[in-house]
């Protein structure tokens, strides 16, 4: 069976091009905090869910919408109105990470779909079986933090599906408990939806050397020629001593178009691609690719040639945490 | 789609560039100004995206022409004037001129750009940012937009551009996305 390619759409024109490119599912979110990718000029009024999902499901393509923030006390009301709205608007499932609002669904609309989010960090099957059992979930998205191996084994010990990062963004921290973002700008992804926020993003070019700054901080400088790179406070280049290096992690986007026959043989589900913020191009071009991917593994023919370098963070791409190495 | 994202950006021919600094910026200015309004009629939700940035100054700067533009969207009654020398605005994106009408047809992906530096974004980064997924989602095309101004003239004007493109490789006109499976 062919693996299904889980796509992401940060606009109608993109889920509209994620359709046309040939993806089996498409993700995104509502305009507002309940997402964790509430940027600026990006995601869906409840108008343009419901189109957007009557365009997929016309052409056989499913729609998850991302609830995946953590509700604040006292405005809980907010993520409880996008659980309902998203059933109202003919969502295939929903992906949720709060332990409350994954119980508020499963007690109040309990013929939708539910899904685990990345941002819940479920990274071993006892967990994710709790999750099963208490709430009813049938998909869990795995965190970036595991290896092949690992997922081999979760898969042994559950039936619930299994979904993981295969193309896009690094983000190897435990994920939905890092407030990294939250010392520089007082936003973090699991409240407010944004990690490195762009409004607290400068850059300043001075004689061909770039600066990016989060939150009045210098996170990276590039000399002329070399990549640009975002803020993100966990890939940022720091200099301690006379020393200067990334502390956390190397600013490069994940690739795991080389491990999808083994990743299908650990008994993955859903192949997820990250990139919600990115344009309809981008979403176009990396869906073609996987679908292709996809395509070959099932019919046994060897993968298509690597691809898009270009359009990774720092041009450069890593298989991340499946093939853990020493450096 | 690919053609556009793989090849190499093509930059303004230098004599047309040096030909442009005689250009009465004026009636440009007001052209431009009329495409843009005749565009915010047809794709409202664009400004509506731009949110808390609809009244924000952008500065549009072709860095192989001797113009910049300073785009208004003032709550969809957009407004374009073009300079000589680049005037305050809230935030500046720069980049070749193929680089910046690829983005608006899709052609391109803004992040890979700018990872590339081939893109240029300074001032209000959210502003920016704002603008560039208002575009993306408008899914414009330039030359539909031109042509629908110019009556008798529009089907002769589409095979000039069309051929344009051809010869420049810059992507004058939206490309649907292939309707692979």
């Amino acid at each position: 069976m062919v693996m299904e390619i889980v796509c992401p759409a940060g606009t109608p024109a993109a889920l509209r091009a994620a359709v046309k490119a040939g993806a089996h599912t498409i993700y995104c979110g509502f305009a507002d905090e309940t997402n964790a990718r509430n940027f600026p000029g990006l995601n869906f009024s409840r108008e343009e869910m419901a189109e957007g999902i009557a365009f997929a499901h016309a052409r056989g393509s499913k729609v998850l919408i991302a609830i995946n923030t953590f509700p604040r006390a006292g405005s809980e009301n907010l993520w409880h109105a996008a659980v309902s709205d998203a059933e109202t608007a003919g969502a295939d499932a929903v992906i949720l990470a709060d332990m409350g609002l994954l119980a508020y669904a499963a007690n109040n609309h309990p013929n939708l779909r539910r899904h685990l989010s990345v941002q819940a960090a479920a990274a071993n099957a006892e967990v994710i079986n709790f999750y099963g059992a208490e709430f009813g979930i049938k998909r869990v998205v795995l965190p970036r933090v595991l290896s092949v191996q690992e997922i081999t084994a979760i898969n042994k010990e559950t039936d619930i599906e299994t979904e993981v990062f295969v193309f896009g963004g690094l983000c190897v921290m435990a994920e939905g408990r890092c407030s990294l973002s939250s010392y520089a700008t007082g936003l973090s992804p699991n409240m407010n939806g944004v990690c490195s926020p762009a409004s607290h993003v400068e850059y300043i070019e001075d004689g061909g050397a770039l600066s990016a700054k989060l939150g009045g901080y210098t996170i990276h400088s590039v000399g002329e020629g070399e990549p640009a790179p975002y803020p993100t406070l966990c890939k940022g280049c720091f200099n301690a001593g006379d020393k200067s290096g990334h502390l956390f992690e190397d600013p490069v986007s994940l690739n795991a178009e080389q491990l999808i026959p083994q990743l299908a043989k650990a008994g993955v589900t859903a192949l997820k691609i990250e990139g919600r913020q990115r344009s309809r191009s981008y979403v176009a071009q990396v869906v073609k690719n996987f679908r292709a991917a996809v395509e070959a593994v099932d019919a046994g023919r060897p993968l298509p040639e690597g691809m898009m370098a270009r359009l990774s963070e720092g041009q450069a791409v890593t298989t991340g945490a499946y093939k853990k190495t020493w450096r | 789609m690919d053609h556009f994202s793989e090849a190499p950006i093509p930059r303004f021919p230098s004599p047309l560039a040096r030909a442009l600094r005689f250009m009465p910026l004026a009636p440009v200015s007001l052209a431009l100004t009329r495409l843009t309004r005749n565009m915010a009629t047809r794709h409202a939700s664009m400004f509506r995206r731009l949110g808390e940035h609809a009244d924000a100054r952008f500065l549009l700067d072709p860095t192989d022409l001797p113009v910049t533009l300073c785009l208004e969207p003032m709550q969809g009654r957009p407004k374009i004037t073009l300079y000589r020398s680049p005037p305050q605005a809230d935030a500046r994106i720069a980049g070749p001129l193929a680089a910046l009408i690829g983005l608006v047809h899709g052609a391109y992906d803004g992040d890979a750009l700018f990872f590339s530096r081939d893109l240029v974004i300074e001032g209000d980064t959210a502003a920016a940012l704002a603008l560039r997924n208002a575009v993306d989602d408008a899914e414009l095309d330039i030359a539909t937009e031109i042509e629908n101004l110019s009556g008798p003239f529009a089907r002769p004007l589409h095979k000039l551009i069309e051929l344009a493109e051809r010869r420049t490789g810059v992507a004058l006109t939206r490309h649907e996305e292939d309707l692979l499976w």
